[in-house]
């Protein structure tokens, strides 16, 4: 089957126009007699439902969570990016187009990603007249600040919880669409298969999480905005109900996969504490704005982080890369603070942790303070303390965290910070359109695998997310419901609906049925553990294909051996969490399959085989700028076909940001 | 920060579901440590009772970092547990010692049946936000973010109201179980923005009539929500909601149903 990615012909600033005048539409009649699903309500899925609602059309959403708003968006921190130039520091669309494709090292489409640059300024506007608090400046203005891979500041953020501000604000439009009548929300509601009809999507089996029973949902199209695939890694910082099924049973069922090994490790998270960890938190990539990231220069260095003088400290990301200093993109922060704990150099009882250091901001800020409140000659105590509450303004939810976390108080000794895995650059492979190889089945936000390429810059996801759900599909999916207005609706009684339910109903029985020896949250943490060390930061062949043969094995013990207590017909999360796992194994040999299939280092990607003399990932663009987009031939067979990535307009070169 | 590990006994609510009733179970827990957080105690005793063919507690949690306000335990009487502004699954075992007691309950609010052991149904909160917690914008209606500047004391206080994250935490806390606090947070968040201003008058109205439909009680000005929300909501919500539900009766015209 070949892969067509129906990027619209012309000059890229011109595309995403040139289609949305072209394409076809649905008149406000035909819209109410249109049936849409949406799975998953963060940000991609509430800002689709809820725009897909306000323009007519009946939608029915889902989520697994006891309300829509509180979907794993809501955790995301630092901000969200748009190219509006408010702050006259030379930004453009086409500087974020271009930072993102450069920032995702050139392994990202460039027509996808001009068209989320064109967007990212109709987001804020949206997003500020829909009420979201975005942080202000005293003449009443919107506020930026600046994130990785970029020099100019673009940001737009609401203290640490922008991630939180922007999915309340479409929780609310969603709201208001159930209250009209638009959106009919089942939450605790689980989607367990997608139901095809003549080739096509047509709607969902959904598991009523509190009942056990199983409900069949028509759709004249399928939307999955269902996040990403990090717990994979059992550890990472997503939520602990974040989970691939909804997309992994899509892929079941014909949509490809692509570049599913494209994960992104964050360079700031709090380290592991021990065994009991059930997952990882993030510092947000802000906190790089003002906080330094160094190390000892002396090997196992035991003494605490204010007996070590500033000479006797390896700054060692404004040493390797002066140009954008701490403020390098996430894989290149992750990998140098790997290489340097690696080498010995680590710090904290564990060894596996760097620091982030606030001193020199509070200074810094303490005295800016000072002359503003006319004391020039203030104290170096009193401008501590000046600049301790300017930190606290700027990112004092983040710094009360990890004191809950850790015990220890950042304002007076640096934090302890290692990379942690975050997001999944990889996902169900889409067309321009957002539409998967199935057709009438959409993937948006994290779960498709569309605009960030081998690494996703901060403050990207949530442009990304509310880009796809606001101001794609709403265009994209009419284009394809115009040639659908004659389809009635399909009753659920329909042998295709039959089927499918009996297929997800004899896959629970079976896995109540093994009644084995070990608990489900066991087998998520060996595969946890294999695709950390495996496909985690650095990979390798013949890990990988160690991998490979590990997680194969795993799945027929976990098919075999699992135990899970309770009953089908109850609220049993212990079962919810056995059919999410049982998906994560499988996922995973894909993973390292594709892994080992890219001989290359890019991005988020980095084969240990394929780098530079001094340790920077070596891409290769002859043989790897593809998307490879997995087809699903059986349990643990894949086969793979070449998105072949065409650069018109930004010639890829070797990514420095020294 | 010295770590030290501990041995505890957990008093906890059991029910299988909201037709039966419910009661405390005792379970031992040994060898926690005082790095674990709350919740990954409980992970740790659920691994447990698996392993002895048990049946574990179920309990509401997600994100874990405290921002998604899905978990929710009354622990030793107190929403979220001992430490202020804080969530459960942000409270870690070094607030406990060896051989303490610990009792833990689901919210208790009739608005708030319970599904199972310590998960409740608290889908009367996203009823009250149907009811209006939201400005009519359609997607593509905006004007430029910068065109209507907004004091930024004001932005900062419609922030600081919308860091609500609807747990229910303020309702499990009050004796009377009103969800005034939740609702008063909304209100305040968008009748505090230029933005808000044209729904107001129906907005806190609507609102305070769907909490009273779903069932939540008074306010009698006790104060407990406040102390236990983990984001630090202002009681002065409250009282801005009374001005704002005033002023939503005085120009009952504007206000659906009412003659």
């Amino acid at each position: 089957m070949p892969l067509i990615s129906k990027i619209p012909a012309g000059p890229i600033d011109s595309k995403w126009k040139t289609y949305k005048a072209t394409c076809k539409l649905v008149n406000p009649a035909n819209k109410r007699s249109l049936e849409i699903i949406v799975v998953g309500t963060g940000l991609a899925g509430a800002s689709a439902a809820a725009s897909l609602g306000e323009m007519g059309y009946k939608v029915k959403a889902f989520c697994f969570q006891d309300s829509p708003r509180r979907a794993h968006s809501i955790a995301a921190q630092g901000g969200i990016n748009a190219a509006k130039n408010y702050q006259n520091d030379g930004d453009s669309t086409y500087r974020l187009f271009y930072d993102t494709i450069k920032g995702g090292d050139y392994r990202a489409r460039e027509g996808n990603v001009h068209r989320l640059a064109e967007v990212s300024a109709n987001i804020i506007d949206q997003c500020v007249a829909a009420g979201v608090p975005f942080a202000r400046e005293y003449g009443g203005l919107l506020s930026n600040r600046s994130f990785g891979g970029t020099q100019v500041q673009r940001t737009f953020y609401a203290a640490g919880q922008t991630g939180q501000q922007l999915l309340i604000g479409a929780y609310q439009g969603l709201e208001r669409q159930v209250s009209l009548g638009n959106v009919e929300m089942h939450s605790r509601h689980e989607m367990l298969e997608v139901v095809m009809v003549d080739g096509v999507a047509r709607g969902i089996i959904a598991r009523n999480l509190v009942t056990g029973e199983l409900e069949r949902h028509f759709g004249h199209a399928v939307l999955l905005c269902t996040g990403g695939y990090g717990n994979v890694f059992y550890l990472s910082t997503n939520a602990m109900g974040s989970n691939v099924t909804a997309a992994w049973k899509a892929h079941k069922q014909g949509a490809f996969f692509g570049n599913p090994c494209f994960t992104q490790i964050h360079p700031t998270c709090i380290p592991v504490s021990g065994d009991h960890q059930s997952k990882l938190t993030l510092m947000s990539e802000s906190l790089r704005n003002d906080g330094r990231i160094w190390v000892p220069k002396q090997k196992n260095d035991q003494r605490k982080p204010s007996e070590i003088k500033e000479e006797e400290r390896d700054y060692y990301l404004e040493r390797r890369y002066p140009a954008f200093g701490n403020l390098v993109p996430r894989d290149v922060a992750s990998r140098a603070a790997k290489e340097r704990c690696d080498a010995g150099y680590g710090v904290g009882s564990s060894k596996m942790a760097v620091y982030l250091d606030f001193g020199a901001a509070i200074e810094r800020y303490g005295k800016i303070e000072a002359n503003k409140q006319g004391k020039p000659n203030t104290s170096k105590d009193e401008i501590i303390v000046l600049g301790k509450g300017v930190v606290k303004e700027k990112y004092g939810n983040l710094f009360d965290m990890y004191e809950k976390i850790t015990g220890e108080n950042p304002y007076e000794m640096p934090m302890r910070i290692y990379p942690a895995v975050h997001y999944t650059m990889g996902g169900l492979w889409v067309d321009y359109e957002l539409m998967t190889t199935v057709p009438g089945l959409y993937a948006l936000g994290e779960a498709n695998f569309s605009d960030h390429g081998a690494n996703r810059l901060g403050a990207s996801a949530l442009m990304q997310g509310l880009a796809d759900g606001y101001f794609v599909i709403p265009y994209t999916l009419g284009n394809r419901l115009a040639d659908d207005i004659r389809t009635k609706a399909i009753p659920t009684d329909h042998p295709a609906f039959v089927a499918a339910e009996k297929e997800v109903s004899d896959r629970i029985n079976k896995l109540m049925s093994i009644k084995g020896t070990e608990s489900v949250e066991s087998f998520h943490k060996r595969l946890g553990k294999i695709m950390w060390e495996k496909c985690g930061m650095a990979r390798n062949e013949k890990g990988l294909k160690e991998a490979i043969a590990e997680i194969a094995a795993l799945r027929k013990e976990f098919w075999s051996n699992v135990r899970i207590p309770g009953d089908i017909d109850e609220f049993n999360p212990e079962l919810d969490k056995a059919g999410r796992v049982a998906d994560f194994i499988e996922l995973g040999e894909l993973m390292c399959l594709d892994a080992l299939n890219r001989n290359e280092s890019c991005g988020g990607h980095f084969r240990e085989e394929y780098q530079t003399e001094e340790g920077e990932a070596l891409r290769d663009d002859e043989k790897y700028m593809y998307v490879a987009a997995w087809e699903y031939k059986g349990v643990g067979q894949f086969e793979m076909h070449k998105e072949d990535l065409i650069y018109e307009v930004v010639h890829p070169s070797a990514r420095s940001y020294k | 920060m010295q770590h030290y590990n501990m041995n505890l006994t957990l008093k906890v609510w059991k029910q299988k579901n909201g037709k039966t009733k419910g009661g405390f179970e005792t379970y031992p827990v040994k060898n926690v440590s005082s790095e674990m957080s709350f919740l990954e105690m409980f992970d740790v005793l659920n691994e447990q009772l698996v392993s002895e063919e048990k049946e574990p507690i179920a309990f509401d949690h997600d994100c874990r970092e405290g921002i998604c306000g899905m978990c929710s335990m009354v622990i030793n009487g107190r929403a979220h547990g001992p430490w202020s502004q804080n969530t459960t699954c942000q409270l870690h075992m070094r607030a406990y010692k060896d051989g303490d007691t610990i009792t833990v309950e689901p919210w208790r609010a009739d608005a708030f049946p319970v599904i199972k052991d310590l998960v409740v149904d608290r889908t009367g909160f996203d009823r009250i936000i149907q009811a209006g917690g939201f400005i009519s914008v359609n997607t593509g209606n905006a004007q430029d973010a910068n065109a209507l500047p907004i004091d930024k004391q004001k932005a900062d206080e419609s922030f600081a109201a919308a860091s609500c994250i609807g747990c229910g935490a303020c309702v499990a806390a009050c004796p009377n179980a009103s969800a005034m606090l939740f609702v008063s947070a909304k209100v305040s968040h968008l009748a505090l923005l230029p933005q808000g201003e044209p729904e107001r008058m129906t907005r806190a109205f609507n609102m305070v009539n769907q909490m009273d439909t779903e069932g939540f009680g008074s306010c009698t000005n006790i104060g407990a929500c406040e102390a236990e929300c983990p984001k630090g909501i202002s009681l002065e919500n409250i009282a801005r909601l009374n001005r704002e539900y005033i002023g939503s009766m005085m120009s009952g015209s504007k206000v659906e149903g009412m003659a």
